[in-house]
């Protein structure tokens, strides 16, 4: 997980929530497969076919605020977003996020320093290069990168117990 | 260093005598609740475990809310999935008798517990002193297998609330305005810690409707010490205490706000932020197509009361749909002793069956295109009663209610 990518930059601003990431109507859809077109729709209906596998998502604060759904996290980690990188995010998005093994990371500055499009090299747990510009990141917790580095809770609880 | 209720009941159930803000301790949870909003997927993901167990099914809740009764195939399959699920094991489960929260409250929920919803507004349960927070399913199923999870202990911030709400003046205008006030992420990751002489004012339904709201501000959990008020709710509902705390008066907070109760006036939050809140005036004449009153924030008999006065010997406005959704049989019935569901149905409202409805934007009132809600429910996001080009502006049972009459939003003392 600590090795350095690159990633287009698909930018929001603040207070994304969980019905913006994924309205209510299309909850009832049998797979998260189904649910993909449908990510990020009342804002912007074409994002989600816009999103290629490798992407990320550049946000202002309070990313995935509101309900507890977790075919939030799972829908954009099914679209292919490496991570998503907020000023700040609702915390029950953050745990449900890192249960599905979506990276996140915490940083104040990026959002206002790039737009649409611009390419970053992300070197986890250390820096986000955009533009020739450097931005620190903080690593995560170790055991939340052992959850991440499995692919989720559900996986590291079985890698843990020696079922995979 | 004292600890805050917060931090005394996180060490409580993890067994320990100390914790402080920013340590990470694992937990025995109290009791687990779930909801037809991703009780499915918990059990998908259950029943791929290579030996699967429930830690102690006693502690679990099962609660069918959403979409009760079911809208389509797909939601009658979701709901068979976990009415099998839940009789094969032996969990308690409810269906069709009202929105979980609301069942939580009047039927398991003690003071000093320690409770995961897979349900963003499980903080409600603060109203009677214990730790609810929203969690999602892959937490639940961690929870519901191990009987245990992991918690950053989080700060607190200590609402002192002194005086009394004016006559016209609700607990949702009082939330409101502390929303608007520290913003839709102001008590992110933190806990609300309700407090003061102007507490022992708030009834159990105004206390259940200010904690229910908090995670509008981010707020992991909220809570609100425990006296008589709430001692006297748990005896008429049977129940004791697991432990009540108080916190210390050296316990550190990250923000203490003086709350005049006296000053709070009505308020609406506009379309589309939880914390867009404006003074409900600055609101009137704005036209409307449907009115609820219902919800885990305010569908309880005393906001039907306030409902009723406001309209009673009135009608709903033309062309206006008013949904009225008791938030439990046990509402229900009161209101229909009362006499209260004759004086809407004589208004011309829409009584429903007790469910989450239109607050979630499925089962039921769903608006469309360009249409506008005015509702007592809990979110008022782009999109979230229906579709994403319509409008929500939530308010009081009493603003609802008025501006039911009068087709647009306004206030009680204006119908």
């Amino acid at each position: 997980m600590s090795e350095t990518f690159k990633a287009k930059i698909w930018k929001l601003d603040d207070d994304i929530d969980t019905d913006i990431v994924l309205p209510t109507e299309y909850l009832a859809l049998k797979t998260v497969e189904d649910m993909k077109p449908y990510a990020f729709s009342p804002l912007r209906p074409e994002l989600a076919a816009q999103i290629k596998p490798g992407d990320m998502i550049v946000a202002g604060k309070n990313f995935g605020c509101g309900s507890s759904r977790e075919q939030a996290p799972e829908v954009v980690k099914a679209l292919g977003v490496s991570c998503i990188v907020a000023q700040s995010f609702a915390r029950i998005f953050f745990r449900n996020a890192i249960n599905n093994g979506l990276l996140l990371i915490e940083n104040p500055d990026l959002h206002d320093a790039v737009k649409e499009g611009d390419e970053a090299l992300v070197t986890p747990g250390e820096k986000i290069v955009v533009n020739g510009k450097e931005f620190p990141i903080a690593s995560l917790p170790e055991n939340l990168m052992e959850i991440l580095n499995a692919g989720g809770l559900v996986k590291a609880m079985r890698k843990r117990n020696g079922l995979d | 260093m004292g600890m805050t209720m917060a931090e005394k009941i996180i060490a409580l159930a993890a067994g320990i005598e100390k914790t402080k803000a920013g340590d990470i301790e694992t937990v025995t949870l109290d009791r687990l609740m779930s909801n037809d909003g991703t009780t499915h997927l918990t059990i998908d993901m259950y029943n791929k475990l290579k030996n699967p167990h429930i830690a102690d099914v006693e502690k679990l809740v099962w609660i069918v809310d959403h979409n009760i009764p079911s809208d389509s195939p797909k939601t009658a399959a979701s709901h068979k999935k976990m009415r099998d699920f839940a009789a094969e094991h032996g969990i308690t489960y409810y269906e069709g008798e009202g929105v979980c929260h609301q069942i939580m409250m009047e039927n398991h929920v003690r003071p000093g517990e320690l409770i995961f919803g897979a349900d963003s507004h499980t903080c409600a349960y603060g109203a009677l002193g214990a730790f609810g927070t929203g969690v999602g399913c892959t937490d639940y199923l961690y929870a519901m297998v191990t009987g245990t999870s992991w918690l950053l202990v989080p700060e607190s911030l200590k609402f002192n609330l002194h005086g009394k709400l004016r006559e016209g003046v609700y607990a949702r205008d009082l939330i409101l305005t502390i929303i608007g006030r520290i913003g839709a992420n102001g008590a992110n990751y933190k806990a609300m810690e309700f407090c003061g002489e102007g507490l022992a004012t708030l009834s159990m339904a105004d206390r259940i409707s200010i904690c229910n709201l908090c995670v509008e501000a981010g707020a992991k959990t909220a809570l609100m010490e425990v006296d008589d008020v709430a001692l006297d709710y748990l005896k008429a509902h049977g129940r004791e205490p697991k432990a009540i705390v108080k916190s210390d008066p050296d316990a550190v907070y990250s923000e203490t706000y003086d709350i005049d109760l006296n000053e709070i006036e009505p308020i609406v939050a506009k379309p589309h932020f939880v914390d867009n809140v404006v003074p409900a005036k600055e609101c009137e004449g704005v036209k409307i197509d449907e009115a609820f009153l219902g919800s885990c924030n305010n569908g309880r008999i005393e906001d039907l009361r306030v409902g009723a006065e406001v309209i009673k010997g009135k009608k709903v406005a033309e062309r206006v749909r008013f949904l009225v959704v008791p938030a439990s049989r046990a509402v229900y019935e009161q209101a229909m002793k009362e006499g209260l569901l004759d004086i809407f149905l004589d208004a011309g409202a829409i009584i429903m069956n007790p469910n989450c409805s239109v607050c979630w934007g499925a089962c039921q009132g769903v608006i469309g295109e360009g249409e506008t809600l005015i509702s007592t429910g809990t979110r008022n996001f782009k999109g979230r009663a229906g579709h994403k080009d319509s409008f929500v502006y939530l308010a009081s049972a009493a603003t609802v209610t008025a501006s039911a009459i009068a087709g647009k939003i306004t206030t009680a003392d204006r119908v």
